[in-house]
């Protein structure tokens, strides 16, 4: 049996869950929280590389190449703002970021 | 079953599992090294779909630059992981069914409904096509505005990212330039008239009104 595009699309497809089912389990570690959203940015580029080859379109990996810049942008960012918070609080508990609760 | 078709069931198990490691790990720099591992067999994946310019820079860009930040940042900070794991398998049941609910679905639909063994254009191959030529074509002709809206955004992040963690150490000595340079001469020395000679004060006739005398 050969390996059709299906297959590709479940790979990413089950990359996705499993990110999703880490942002449920990891909720107060910010970041394991960041690692979970660069898998499913992730499992995004893949689906779009399968696709640019099955469908034989270059334009799927140019959109690739925007997606890893803007994810290269948000982890600097937030990793960032991930010392700026321990600098502040000493820990990185997301339950401790209450002070804009009302 | 061809070789191609091992490679793939091969890199896709890998990671899975790496996958798996990053969300159940209990040491953040653990999970930042199975991240590691989990896009190096992504880039193995793209690979095989012959996509050889993003694989290279997903591993030079991600594991070389971003994961080197995780790690960087998980090792400065000194995290409690006990306090961060409390209730970690509380809601374990509810995730893993709504994970596995996304999954199986979007399986059924995907593998039904995208039953595409070979590629309906293929792409041009052999030894004188360039996966990174026929890229950088389509870059710097099509996408040249949002190529540069993307340097813009790299820019930004740069910027902020730099600003967000600049601290200013209070004890710490430093001129500041501008200061520096639109100083006058006025600000530095003051020149104070005084007449070269003076004549002695007269001494005072009368005794301090105390009546204690000086030493």
């Amino acid at each position: 049996m050969t390996i059709t595009l299906g297959h590709f699309l479940s790979l990413g497809a089950m990359l996705f869950a499993l990110s999703v089912i880490g942002i449920f389990l990891n909720r107060k570690n910010l970041i394991v929280l960041l690692m979970c959203i660069e898998l499913m940015l992730l499992a995004v580029n893949v689906n779009f590389v399968a696709f640019s080859y099955f469908l034989g379109d270059m334009h799927g990996q140019i959109f690739v190449f925007f997606i890893l810049t803007v994810a290269a942008a948000e982890s600097a960012i937030g990793l960032a703002l991930l010392v700026l918070l321990f600098r502040n609080k000493s820990n990185i508990n997301v339950d401790e970021l209450n002070a804009l609760k009302g | 079953m061809d070789v191609k078709t091992g490679l793939f069931y091969l890199f896709a198990a890998v990671l899975l599992f790496a996958a798996f490691r990053v969300i159940t790990s209990r040491n953040p720099v653990y999970a930042a090294l199975y991240l590691v591992l989990a896009f190096f067999q992504a880039s193995a994946i793209w690979l095989l779909l012959r996509a050889e310019f993003l694989a290279i820079s997903l591993v030079l860009v991600y594991v070389g630059a971003v994961m080197v930040l995780f790690l960087f940042v998980v090792m400065m900070l000194d995290i409690n992981v006990d306090a961060l794991r409390q209730g970690f398998w509380k809601h374990f049941p509810l995730a893993a069914g709504i994970g596995a609910l996304i999954a199986l679905e979007m399986a059924a639909v995907l593998m039904g409904g995208f039953r595409l063994a070979e590629p309906r254009r293929p792409m041009a191959t052999g030894p004188d096509t360039s996966n990174t030529l026929e890229l950088g074509k389509l870059l710097y002709t099509e996408y040249l505005y949002p190529l540069e809206i993307a340097a813009v955004i790299l820019l930004v992040a740069i910027v902020a990212a730099i600003a967000l963690t600049l601290r200013t150490r209070k004890d710490s000595k430093y001129v500041n330039p501008s200061d520096q340079v639109r100083v006058k001469a006025r600000d530095r020395v003051r020149i104070v008239q005084m007449p070269v000679t003076r004549a002695a004060q007269p001494v005072a006739d009368e005794a301090p009104a105390a009546g204690e005398t000086k030493a």
